[in-house]
């Protein structure tokens, strides 16, 4: 028995807020799909309620037995587009419906996958799907949709980025009570994985098992505290001190995931190695950055260091699990994030600044809220310039924006819990309309040649 | 199984008493245990054998959680694997 390391476990989860961020359970919805909607949709309601039936009860226990808290349980499901494409239904919300109903009813935090595929063209059931976005996450409570528009071999679909403007727009206008908030549950990719347990983007891909267990860890409190004991060390202690401390963190999360998934008979897919912020004090990436040397996040320096933690967490991380996967890197979510919304605030974050981080991190443009007036065309552009990040160097980004409806410059909107709060941003004035009214398709990028 | 009981509280008379006195109604053998006092603060770890108590594991720390409060003292009981898997290869 050694004190010491006893007392470093439980001071990373009592003072800095190591947690499990979620334990996801992807289910293959392919079996459930069927000609006539509302058979397909018993079918999905009867396989979820079934395969996850004890996936709650199972993370309590763990939780409880490990004294690590577990802050979400979730269900990832196959894109939907591809099971509800088989049936002859004109809209999707019904599934929207079915699957909100069948996450409450096993009681998990959130459900994703209300999802299509359309990087290179749509099928009849991606655009339904698309269409029923905004009406599913304006009636629906925990439901969450992600749309990949674009991939590093097929190149980035115009049109759906096109789309996407869209649909994002109408979908703040049909929560706009909620200044937008469904816009929160929905996420635009590049290059989405198919193994990803963070909401909003989580779906389970066609190419994953029928059933599988992945765990997403956080714990950016433990590699601040960590940096903090080294103030004046050079790169090469700082990136070993991130590495050992993710290894870690990353410990917990194998520990876990091994656990639930024999305790579920469930196959262990992946730990995502995302440093994964909240909006509580001493659990934010930003302050890392920090820590690091930098008066503010935003300021020069921040891509670089930014670059170093995501690079030393993951190299930390992988050598911690059997398998890794998602999305793995440290998360830049504005609203989720105390020292980002701070920086914000400040007038000392812009969006520039904020698209050039995404370049070398996961995930993207992450809880952005803009104007209520932005246009359709502008957050198109923000998604095409995002996609274009991620396509050419061959990761993946995301963009989930919300165009806060009835709000401006200097307010913020309030999502509360682990969504957090979002000082409205400002986008650039110059229009990008005839941009996007081109549409088709910009090509996959050249592999040779890098610069 | 292993477990690992953490005693953290103001210190007072009895506490070792009362806790060992409880593990051992839970039939819980104590295997080695590490006890100081910080700045008045009671702080105790001890390695545990829960393989032949016959109570779930939620009901252990149900239990001990009542001792803690008769002793003034928070008490959790955490399975040792957690402290095993971050810390050694």
């Amino acid at each position: 028995m050694d004190k010491s390391q006893i007392i470093e476990t439980l001071q990373m989860i009592e003072e800095e807020k190591l947690d499990i961020r979620t334990i996801t359970l992807g289910i293959s919805l392919l079996d459930c799909a069927d000609e006539n909607g509302v058979r397909a949709r018993q079918k999905i309601y009867e396989k979820i309620s079934r395969v996850a039936e004890k996936l709650v009860a199972t993370g309590d226990a763990i939780e409880n037995e490990f004294g690590i808290p577990i802050v979400n349980k979730r269900v990832s499901v196959t894109p939907i587009s591809l099971v509800a494409g088989a049936s002859r239904d004109n809209d999707y919300f019904a599934f929207a419906q079915t699957l909100d109903r069948a996450a409450k009813t096993v009681g998990v935090d959130f459900i994703g996958g209300f999802s299509a595929l359309v990087q290179k063209g749509y099928s009849r059931g991606d655009a339904i799907l698309i269409d029923s976005i905004p009406q599913a996450l304006a009636e629906t409570d925990i439901v969450c949709a992600s749309v990949n528009i674009a991939s590093t071999r097929a190149g980035i679909n115009m049109d759906a980025v096109r789309h996407m403007g869209q649909i994002i727009k109408a979908t703040a206008n049909k929560t706009a009570d909620r200044h937008g908030f469904g816009c929160a549950k929905l996420v635009v990719f590049a290059n989405a994985v198919e193994d990803n347990p963070f909401m909003a983007g989580a779906f389970h891909g066609v190419g994953e098992a029928d059933c599988v267990i992945n765990v997403g860890v956080s714990g950016p409190g433990v590699v601040q505290r960590a940096i903090e004991k080294l103030p004046d060390a050079s790169f090469d202690v700082i990136a070993e001190t991130i590495k050992k401390t993710a290894f870690k963190i990353t410990r917990m999360g194998q520990l876990v995931g091994k656990e639930a998934s024999e305790r579920l008979g469930v196959p262990f897919g992946i730990v995502d190695l995302s440093l994964a912020p909240t909006p509580a004090v001493g659990d934010s990436v930003a302050h890392i950055l920090e820590r690091l040397g930098l008066d503010n996040v935003g300021t020069h320096g921040t891509t670089a260091a930014l670059a170093l933690l995501n690079d030393a967490v993951k190299k930390g991380g992988i050598m911690a699990c059997n398998h890794v996967g998602g999305l793995s890197g440290a998360f830049i979510p504005v609203s989720e994030d105390a020292e980002m919304i701070a920086a914000v605030n400040a007038g000392k974050l812009n969006l520039a600044k904020l698209e050039a981080m995404t370049a070398i991190c996961s995930v993207g443009l992450d809880m952005i809220a803009v104007p209520g007036d932005t246009s359709a065309e502008t957050i198109a552009a923000i998604i095409a310039d995002e996609a274009a990040i991620g396509v050419i160097n061959g990761k993946t980004t995301a963009v989930r924006i919300i165009p806060a409806s009835g709000m401006k410059i200097g307010d913020t909107v309030e999502f509360g819990g682990l969504l957090g709060s979002a000082p409205i941003m400002a986008v650039e004035t110059g229009s990008s309309s005839r941009f996007i009214a081109r549409g088709g398709r910009i090509p996959a990028p050249i592999h040779s040649f890098r610069n | 199984m292993k477990a690992i009981v953490t005693v953290i509280g103001k210190d007072r008379v009895g506490i070792i008493a009362g806790v060992s006195q409880e593990l051992a109604r839970l039939n819980i053998n104590i295997l080695d245990v590490s006890q100081t006092i910080m700045n008045d603060y009671f702080t105790m770890i001890m390695m545990c054998d829960i393989g032949k108590t016959r109570e779930s594991f939620n009901a252990i720390q149900e239990n001990l959680n009542r001792t803690g409060e008769t002793l003034g003292v928070k008490i959790t009981i955490q399975r040792e694997d957690i402290f095993t898997a971050m810390h050694k290869l």
